[in-house]
């Protein structure tokens, strides 16, 4: 019936505007975006009526940061969705940047976000405003994508924009404020291959531009002048950052009811970054209630150009123009695996809800360092190490997410 | 530009009259087994974990543009 509908449809469309003029190859643009339009037979949809309630929390590191997420999403006049996002990281931080040359401290992250997305037939327009507020950075992010249905709603393409603009300040000093400027550019295909395999390709590129470094973190240089044989001063950073990443993913429905999933992504960018990252997760149902989910992902990164554990001040190659040593930006690895269990249920009687469930999510990571060293055993083990000999830095981390969806 | 347009037309033309997977043999990619980001809000959580952890950056999946926070 539905299809009837949509053959005369198009039959109409086709009519008005004269094809077989349209088709000819001195006018392909025209044709082929007629073609895109017109190979929709079903229609996209909006996300579900949803709201999620999630309570999160890393700790790792000397870091334990937790909070909640509560996400709501309801559709409107059935061409729009409209979604609201409030979110808040407690902060308490030791960890062994802070350690070094700094006092722990406690601080709070609260972050909103409002999205609008609009359908219509298969092309779905969704925008949204994210600010995010720290006593010392606000982050502000405005995003417009467009994604559109076609090949019989086998693919999807996604094509998004985000613009963002923060403010950088710095913890007892009232007159520092820094700014830094975002572009993010991502596209997305999705391809149904077959009735039980799905893949996706994306490329994202983001541009940064403005003070880029982290103000309270520091360098390393040799001086033996000192008690400790170093001492610290602050990062320079470049003020621009291109970056891109390509990410495929894949998942395949299994002869049971189970599905596996593969992700791997590549990255490079301008500050000589490469990494690349993997991930293999297990989903299995039992019963019509439970799902369980395990998972590994691998992760693996090279230095950046300007990455040194420790400057010698008499070595010219060392005393460039930028420094850091963010262990973030030190050659590194990690692995993490996780596991989930969700429990899902519909309600039995007629009324506004129509669903529940509640699911944990375990992650636990283990990061190893190649060139960013241990500076604490200085104060652990005072005399036993050389500079530039302490042992390499390694920490584990566990990731909880527990959480509460209701759908209506 | 010529053989542009016919292959574009082809592809388009070709898949619309027959898409190789039918409606009606979708049901398990309609399986939320099958989705790649089930819960949108843990998901963005998971990304801002590895974006404020790892050097890399982007492509993660999903919507929205991320946020620039630290």
């Amino acid at each position: 019936m539905v299809q009837k509908a949509a053959a005369a449809v198009v039959a109409v469309v086709i009519k008005k505007m004269k094809i077989s003029k349209m088709l000819r190859p001195s006018n392909p643009v025209t044709a082929v975006l007629f073609l895109l339009m017109v190979t929709s037979v079903q229609s996209a949809v909006l996300p579900e009526d949803r709201t999620e309630a999630l309570y999160h929390r890393y700790e790792g590191g000397g870091m334990v940061i937790d909070g909640p997420s509560v996400l709501v999403r309801k559709a409107v006049a059935e061409k729009f969705s409209v979604s609201a996002n409030y979110y808040i990281d407690n902060v308490s931080a030791a960890s062994i940047d802070v350690l070094a040359n700094a006092s722990p401290y406690i601080e709070k992250r609260n972050e909103y976000t409002l999205g609008l997305d609009y359908l219509t037939q298969k092309t779905t327009v969704s925008t949204s405003f994210t600010n995010s507020t720290e006593n010392d950075y606000e982050a502000n992010t405005a995003y417009l994508g467009v994604s559109q249905d076609f090949f019989g709603d086998l693919s999807s393409l996604n094509i998004g924009y985000a613009k963002g603009w923060d403010t950088v300040g710095k913890r007892g000093d009232l007159n520092f404020e820094e700014h830094i400027n975002r572009h993010n550019f991502k596209v997305d295909w999705t391809q149904v291959l077959t009735k039980n395999w799905i893949a996706s390709i994306g490329v994202n590129t983001v541009t940064d531009e403005g003070y880029l470094n982290n103000p309270y973190r520091v360098v390393r240089i040799l001086d033996p002048s000192t008690g400790l044989g170093f001492r610290y001063q602050t990062e320079v950073y470049p003020e621009t950052r291109t970056t891109t990443a390509v990410a495929i993913r894949t998942m395949y429905y299994l002869p049971y009811r189970a599905s596996i999933k593969f992700e791997a992504r590549k990255f490079g960018g301008t500050w000589g970054i490469e990494s690349s990252n993997y991930e293999l997760a297990y989903i299995h149902p039992y019963g019509d209630h439970w799902i369980f989910e395990g998972k590994f992902r691998s992760y693996s990164q090279t230095e950046a150009d300007f990455y040194r554990d420790l400057i010698d001040p008499t070595d010219p190659s060392q005393n460039t123009q930028f420094v850091a040593r963010d262990k973030e930006m030190s050659a590194f690895s990690n692995i993490s695996y996780g596991f989930g269990v969700s429990y899902e249920k519909e309600f039995n009687s007629p009324g506004i809800f129509k669903k529940f469930g509640v699911t944990l999510n375990m992650d636990f990571f283990s990061f190893e360092f190649d060139n960013f060293r241990n500076v604490l055993v200085h104060d652990t083990n005072p005399g036993e190490y050389a500079v530039g000999q302490e042992p390499l830095y390694a920490f584990d981390a566990t990731v909880t997410r527990l959480f509460f969806s209701i759908w209506y | 530009m010529k053989f542009t347009f016919i292959v574009f037309t082809l592809l388009l033309s070709g898949c619309q009259l027959e898409p190789w997977v039918k409606p009606y043999e979708r049901d398990n990619l309609a399986d939320p087994i099958m989705a790649f980001s089930r819960d949108a809000a843990s998901s963005t959580y998971m990304h801002h974990v590895y974006q404020a952890r790892e050097g890399a950056r982007g492509a993660e999946g999903g919507g929205g543009g991320g946020c620039g926070c630290n």
